[in-house]
C-alpha cells in the first residue's frame, strides 16, 4: 500500500512536468497533498494515535484543500490559465523528469541505510520531487507556476520527513504547515499585485533590478 | 540580575501582541507609541536576559550566543523604530501632496501604516524566537516566519521595483529555507545511531550525544543547512535577492534586514556548526565556511566597484560583511571572537548607514549616486555622518570595525593561512577604494540642484538615531565594556573558538 503511494507520488511529479494548464497543475498538487497526508496512517508506527490523526487531518486539509483553493483563486484573479511558453518545452521536460528519477534512485542507493529497503524508496521519491520542483521553478515563466514548483519541492522534503518517521514533535510539524500556508497566501496576494501593475505574471520580465 | 522566569515568554509575546494590536489601532499617534514602547520593553528584557531560565521543557532557552544576537536585534530595532516614526510622519505629509512616479505615470499609494507597524512587530517577535530557540525545528519555523513578516514591508511603497524585489525575496528565501528543512530531517536521521533511538532535535541533547552520530548523514545535513540558511544570510552565490530587497524597502526596514535579519540566519548556520564541532567534524564545516566566506566577499567587491545605486552599494557591502563573519567562524581560534565582535559592529554600522541613506533619499529623491553632489553644503549633518559611516564600514581605525576585522586578520596570520589573509586584505582594500570613489563624490562639490527649503531637510528625528549608532561604534573602537567582552567570549566559546 505504501509502495503504491510512492509510485503515485512519482506519477504526479511527471503529470506536473507535462502539463501546461495551471488548473490541472493545481489539481495534481492537491492529489499529491492528499497522498502525503495518508503516509503517516499507513506506516503504523508506535506513535500516539491522537498525534497521527491531528497530523493527517491538518496536512490533508491544508495541502489537499486550502492551498489548492487559494491558488485557484489567485489564478482566476490574475486571469492567467495556461503556461504558454516555458523556457523548455513540455516533452523535453518529461525527459528531464526521467533523468531526475534515475538520479534520485542512484543517489538513494548510495546513502548508508540503517534497516529495510523501504526508506530507500522514500528517499528516491523525496529527492525526485525536490528536483522536479527546482526544475519547474527554473524553467517556467509564470509566477503562479513557480509557486506550484515551490510546493512540489516542499512536498518532496515532507515525504522524507514522514517516511523516516523523523522524531519531530507535533508543534513543529504544525509550525511548518502554518509557515507554508502563510507563504502561499502571501505569494497569492503578490501574484494578484503583479498582474495588476504589470498586466502579466511573467517573472522573466521582472528584471529591472540587475547588478 | 536575578533570573526571571517570565523573561523569555515576554520577549517573544510582547512584540507579537503589540503587533496584533497595532493592526487594529486606528490612531497613528497611538500606534507609533505602541511601536516605540514595545521596542523599549523588548530592549529592557533583552539586556537583563542573562541566565534566564529555560521554558517549555527546554524548547526555549538562551545561551550566550543567542543572547548576543538578541541584544543586537533589540538595540537596532529600537533605534530603527524611532527613526521609522519620523519617517512615517514625513511620508504621510508627502502622501497628502501626492507623490508622482514619473516612470509609472501614476500616483503612488503606500501600504497602510498599520500593516507596516504590525509587520515590524511580528518581525521582531520572529527574530526573537530565532534567538531563543533551543529546538532546531522551532528555529526553522522562526526563520521562515521572519521571511513572511518582512516581505510585505519591502513592498511598502507599492512601486513596480519593490514588488519585484519582494517577490524575489519571498520565493528565493522560501526555497532556501525548504532546503534547510531537508537538512534538519537529515540531522534527525543521523541521530538514529545513538543508543536508545532518535533524539528530539533539542540543541543541548544533540550536543551531548553528537559523538555517536552517523557522520555520513551529518555531513550532508550540514551542507543543506549551510546552503538553506546561507541563502537567507546572503552568502554568495545565493545572495541574489539581497541587493534588490535592501535597496527597495524603506530605509529603516533595510537597516533591520541588514543589521538584524542576516545575523539571525547566521545563527542557524552557527547552530549546525556547533553540532559538527561536538561530533568531532569541526574541520569539515570550517573549510566550507571559509570557502563561502571568501566567495561572498569576492562577489560583493566585484559588484561594489562602479555601483551606480548607493543603496545597492550598501546591500552588497552586507554580502561582503556576511562573508567576513563566515570566514571568521571558519578560521576558528581567536577569529571566532573577532567574528562575534564584527557581527555587533557590522549591525550597528550598517544600520546607521541605511538610516543616513534614507535621509539622503528623502531629500534628493534619487538613488543614483552620480546624480548627487555637494551633500556637505545641502545637508551638512547627514553628509558628515555619511562619511563617518563609510570610514566605519570599511574598517578604519577609530571605529570598532577596525578592531574586529584586524582580530580576524591576525588570527589568519597566526594560523598560517597566508593565502586567505592576502585575499582578505586585497578584497577589503578594493572595497575601500570603490566605496570611497562613490561616497566622496556624493559629499563634495557643488550641488546640482536645490531640492527643498533648508528648514525641513534635517529634522532631529532623522539625525539623532544614526548619530547615536555612530557614537556606539566609536566607543566600541576605543573601549570594550567588560560585560560585552564577557558575552562575546562566552559566545565564541559556544561555537568552539579558543579565546
Amino acid at each position: 500500500m505504501l509502495d503504491m503511494i510512492f509510485v503515485l507520488l512519482i506519477l504526479t511529479g511527471f503529470v506536473f512536468l507535462g502539463s501546461g494548464r495551471l488548473q490541472f497543475g493545481i489539481r495534481t498538487l492537491a492529489v499529491q497533498g492528499i497522498l502525503l497526508g495518508l503516509i503517516p496512517l499507513l506506516e503504523g508506527g508506535s506513535a500516539w494515535w491522537g498525534r497521527i490523526s491531528a497530523l493527517v487531518i491538518l496536512s490533508i486539509g491544508i495541502k489537499g484543500f486550502a492551498l489548492p483553493y487559494f491558488l485557484t483563486r489567485a489564478m482566476r484573479k490574475s486571469n492567467v490559465l495556461h503556461e504558454d511558453n516555458p523556457f523548455l518545452g513540455f516533452t523535453p521536460s518529461m525527459l528531464v523528469g526521467i533523468l531526475c528519477l534515475g538520479g534520485s534512485f542512484w543517489l538513494a542507493s548510495r546513502l548508508p541505510f540503517l534497516d529495510s529497503s523501504q526508506p530507500q524508496m522514500a528517499v528516491a521519491v523525496s529527492l525526485f520531487n525536490v528536483f522536479v520542483g527546482l526544475f519547474v521553478i527554473i524553467s517556467r515563466r509564470k509566477a503562479l507556476t513557480q509557486v506550484l514548483g515551490y510546493l512540489v519541492l516542499e512536498n518532496g522534503v515532507y515525504i522524507f520527513g514522514v517516511a523516516f518517521t523523523v522524531n519531530v514533535p507535533l508543534l513543529v510539524e504544525l509550525g511548518v504547515l502554518l509557515d507554508v500556508f502563510v507563504a502561499v497566501f502571501v505569494m497569492g496576494i503578490m501574484i494578484f499585485h503583479i498582474s495588476k501593475s504589470f498586466d502579466h505574471i511573467d517573472t522573466d520580465q521582472l528584471s529591472s533590478l540587475v547588478g | 540580575m536575578f533570573p526571571n522566569p517570565l523573561t523569555i515568554p515576554a520577549l517573544v509575546l510582547v512584540p507579537l501582541i503589540c503587533g496584533a494590536a497595532s493592526l487594529m489601532i486606528r490612531s497613528d499617534y497611538l500606534r507609533r507609541i505602541v511601536l516605540i514602547s514595545a521596542a523599549a520593553i523588548h530592549l529592557f528584557f533583552a539586556v537583563t536576559s542573562g541566565h534566564a531560565p529555560a521554558v517549555l521543557s527546554g524548547w526555549l532557552a538562551l545561551d550566550a550566543l543567542g543572547q548576543l544576537f538578541l541584544c543586537i536585534v533589540s538595540v537596532l530595532f529600537l533605534i530603527a523604530s524611532i527613526y521609522g516614526v519620523g519617517y512615517l510622519a514625513r511620508e504621510k505629509g508627502t502622501a497628502k501632496q501626492g507623490l508622482f512616479d514619473a516612470e509609472l505615470g501614476t500616483l503612488l499609494v503606500n501600504s497602510p501604516e498599520s500593516l507596516l507597524t504590525g509587520c515590524l512587530l511580528f518581525f521582531l517577535s520572529a527574530m526573537t524566537l530565532v534567538c531563543v530557540s533551543n529546538h532546531l525545528g522551532l528555529l526553522w519555523v522562526a526563520i521562515e516566519a521572519t521571511t513572511l513578516a518582512s516581505a510585505p514591508m519591502i513592498y511598502f511603497h507599492h512601486r513596480r521595483q519593490s514588488l519585484e524585489a519582494a517577490w524575489k525575496y519571498l520565493l528565493i528565501c522560501s526555497i532556501g529555507i525548504a532546503l534547510a528543512l531537508f537538512g534538519n530531517f537529515l540531522l534527525a536521521v543521523s541521530t538514529s545511531t545513538v543508543h536508545g533511538g532518535e533524539l528530539p532535535l533539542l540543541l543541548d541533547q544533540l550536543l551531548r550525544n553528537a559523538s555517536s552520530f552517523h557522520p555520513q548523514w551529518l555531513k550532508p545535513a550540514f551542507i543543506f543547512l549551510l546552503v538553506g540558511y546561507g541563502t537567507k544570510m546572503g552568502l554568495a552565490p545565493l545572495h541574489t535577492w539581497l541587493p534588490d530587497a535592501h535597496s527597495e524597502s524603506p530605509s529603516f526596514v533595510s537597516a533591520l534586514l541588514s543589521g538584524a535579519l542576516l545575523n539571525c540566519a547566521f545563527l542557524g548556520i552557527l547552530r549546525a556548526q556547533q553540532i559538527l564541532t561536538a561530533a568531532g567534524l569541526a574541520f569539515f564545516g570550517q573549510e566550507l565556511l571559509v570557502g563561502f566566506g571568501l566567495l561572498s566577499m569576492g562577489f560583493a567587491a566585484a559588484f561594489i566597484v562602479q555601483q551606480p545605486d548607493y543603496k545597492r552599494m550598501l546591500a552588497y557591502s552586507s554580502v561582503e560583511h556576511m562573508g567576513i563573519l563566515a570566514l571568521g567562524v571558519g578560521l576558528g581560534g581567536t577569529a571566532v571572537f573577532g567574528a562575534m565582535f564584527h557581527a555587533v559592529n557590522h549591525s550597528l554600522t550598517k544600520g546607521m548607514l541605511f538610516l543616513i541613506a534614507g535621509n539622503i533619499l528623502s531629500v534628493m529623491r534619487t538613488k543614483t549616486a552620480s546624480d548627487i553632489r555637494g551633500l556637505s553644503r545641502l545637508i551638512p549633518f547627514t553628509a558628515a555622518l555619511w562619511m563617518a559611516g563609510f570610514l566605519a564600514i570599511t574598517g578604519s581605525p577609530p571605529f570598532g570595525t577596525f578592531l574586529s576585522e584586524f582580530t580576524i586578520l591576525k588570527s589568519a596570520l597566526e594560523q598560517g593561512h597566508y593565502i586567505v589573509a592576502i585575499a582578505y586584505l586585497l578584497i577589503l582594500s578594493v572595497v575601500f577604494i570603490a566605496m570611497a570613489s562613490i561616497i566622496v563624490r556624493m559629499v563634495q562639490g557643488n550641488p546640482l540642484r536645490n531640492p527643498e527649503p533648508r528648514a525641513s531637510r534635517e529634522p532631529w528625528l532623522m539625525i539623532l538615531p544614526p548619530l547615536f549608532l555612530c557614537m556606539l561604534i566609536v566607543i566600541l573602537g576605543l573601549y570594550m565594556p567588560p560585560a560585552l567582552e564577557r558575552l562575546l567570549l562566552d559566545a565564541a566559546t559556544v561555537i568552539g573558538g579558543a579565546s
